[in-house]
């Protein structure tokens, strides 16, 4: 409740310097309009918002559950096998280089302009961390309890999966708040390149029609979706793994 | 009637090229108790750690063998210093442990008996967090019980308990582990005192034998012999260099 009631407090701080800054300067409203002029537009518009808003939060629920999905996958394999690790990781490290901005126009060409070329971008955007994230902390289970097993004769494979990857979650959780904030801005990027549904695609449309107060009010939108998905990965990893 | 090998042990240890002890020879004779003694630093722990085929960064120079010349691996449990317990999984599920990892069928019942018999029975469903010191180091106690192996690797595996407490598993572990072949670091001489059918004392010019009282243990805490070895042990330390 005290919570709720700071974030308000913030917000309305928030709000009011805004309005200050927009009085102060004179700007006109074409360039910042001031927060009354956003919310007037955020409820005139609410459902043409809320059509495109359901769009790219769906483009970021997916890449966020197929990035998890394959981070995980990726960061076990490299934990398990040196094989792999030798092979892949250097591969991975220098993939890394590559900006995956300049990759969402090729992603466009062979995913199309629907959702998967979006879905494809936020997966490529938190890949990277999750798996890293993962794969740094099943590398670093404390070396006791690798001897404990080694000394009860477990098989590796047991190792893994009772020992390291249960000790490591956390790490993973870490990931994955990462990945939550950074998903969205995968999906707006992919939205920017070729789209006709979502926010960016909406905040696009908008500045091309100088519509300055929709662009906005669509931006405050994808903010707050962004906080959500954050608020709602961190209960779920609390809830399964930090008891 | 276990089929319990004896210790052997004679060389030195370095680590990345300092001593750490030796050169020395250890005998623990089969199905019996010895306890070992000395200085904090000294390298009783990493001696356990390399009988129990540990200990990757110790370089050791010299044999380790059991008496009957099969390998040790996969006869021995340790119980090392601190308590190791994983915090995910529950009292029960900690003492079952080894099962869990060998893929053998979960012994949950047995777990909760030898829970029960270290004193933990009201406890049997906590995770470590929840547990004090001295009772987390009784979960390992029996952790290491449950493992059921022939030769027992103790390290300081009483150090955080209270009086009480440690006389009751003191007499527990004497009791379930009779027959076994036990190596007993302890820095208490009151302990090995009442449990040692051998106790060495380990110092850096190596391993002097200093034979206990010959009634079986568990000696009586209170018993004379046993105080009177345990004043002449004390005053060994007290002059060990
Ligand atoms: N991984 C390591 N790298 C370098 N030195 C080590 C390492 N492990 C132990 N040592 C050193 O080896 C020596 C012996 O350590 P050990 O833990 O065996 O002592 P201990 O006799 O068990 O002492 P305590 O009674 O305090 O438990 C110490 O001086 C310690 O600093
Ligand atoms: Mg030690």
């Amino acid at each position: 409740m005290t919570r709720a009631l700071r974030i308000a407090g913030i917000a309305l701080l928030a709000f009011a310097a805004w309005q200050a800054l927009v009085t102060l300067t004179g700007l006109p409203r074409f360039i910042l309009p001031g927060p009354g002029l956003v919310f007037g537009t955020l409820w005139t518009s609410r459902a043409l918002i809320a059509e495109h808003a359901v769009v790219t939060a769906t483009e970021v629920l997916l890449g966020l559950g197929l990035g998890a999905v394959l981070g995980f996958g990726s960061a076990i394999l490299l934990a398990a096998s040196p094989l792999a690790r030798s092979v892949l990781r250097p591969m991975l490290v220098f993939s890394q280089a590559v900006p995956v901005f300049a990759l969402a126009p090729i992603l466009t060409l062979w995913l199309g302009y629907g959702l998967w070329s979006k879905v494809a971008m936020a997966l490529l955007i938190i890949y990277f961390p999750v798996t890293s994230a993962f794969f740094d902390a099943l590398m670093r289970t404390p070396p006791g309890w690798l001897e404990l097993a080694r000394v009860m004769n477990a098989a590796p494979s047991r190792i893994l999966w009772r020992i390291r990857v249960p000790a490591a979650l956390p790490g993973f959780a870490s990931g994955l708040r990462l990945a939550a904030v950074y998903a969205p801005i995968g999906a707006i990027i992919g939205e920017w390149v070729g789209a006709s549904r979502g926010l960016g695609y909406l905040m696009l449309l908008a500045n091309g029609r100088a519509k300055i107060d929709l662009m906005f009010a669509a931006l405050i939108v994808l903010a707050v979706l962004t906080l959500l998905v954050h608020a709602a990965v961190d209960a779920l990893c609390r809830r399964l793994w930090e008891r | 009637m276990i089929d319990a090998p004896a210790l052997h042990l004679s060389g030195r240890a370095t680590i990345g090229g300092t001593p750490i002890f030796g050169p020395l020879t250890l005998e623990a004779p089969a199905g019996e108790w010895t306890c070992l003694l000395g200085p904090s630093g000294v390298g009783k722990s990493t001696l356990l750690r390399l009988l129990a085929g540990l200990g990757e960064e110790v370089v050791f120079d010299g044999d380790l063998a059991a008496g009957d010349g099969a390998p040790l691996q996969g006869r021995v449990a340790l119980m090392a210093q601190s308590d190791l317990l994983l915090p995910w999984l529950d009292a029960t599920e900690n003492v079952a442990l080894g099962a869990r990892l060998r893929g053998e069928a979960p012994q949950r019942d047995r777990a909760r008996d030898v829970l029960v018999r270290v004193g933990l029975a009201d406890h049997a469903g906590k995770r470590p967090h929840a547990l004090s010191g001295g009772q987390r180091q009784r979960v390992a106690l029996a952790r290491t019980l449950m493992e059921d192996r022939p030769v027992v690797l103790l390290d300081e595996p009483f150090s955080a308990l209270d009086a009480r407490a440690r006389a009751r598993m003191q007499d527990l572990s004497a009791e379930v582990l009779a027959g076994r072949t036990v190596l007993h670091v302890t820095h208490d001489a009151g302990e090995a005192a009442r449990l040692g059918t051998r106790v060495l004392v380990m110092s850096r010019d190596g391993l002097a034998d200093v034979p206990p009282p010959d009634t079986r243990p568990p000696r009586p805490f209170d018993a004379g012999d046993t105080l009177a070895y345990q004043g002449k042990l004390m005053r060994l330390l007290m002059e060990a260099v």
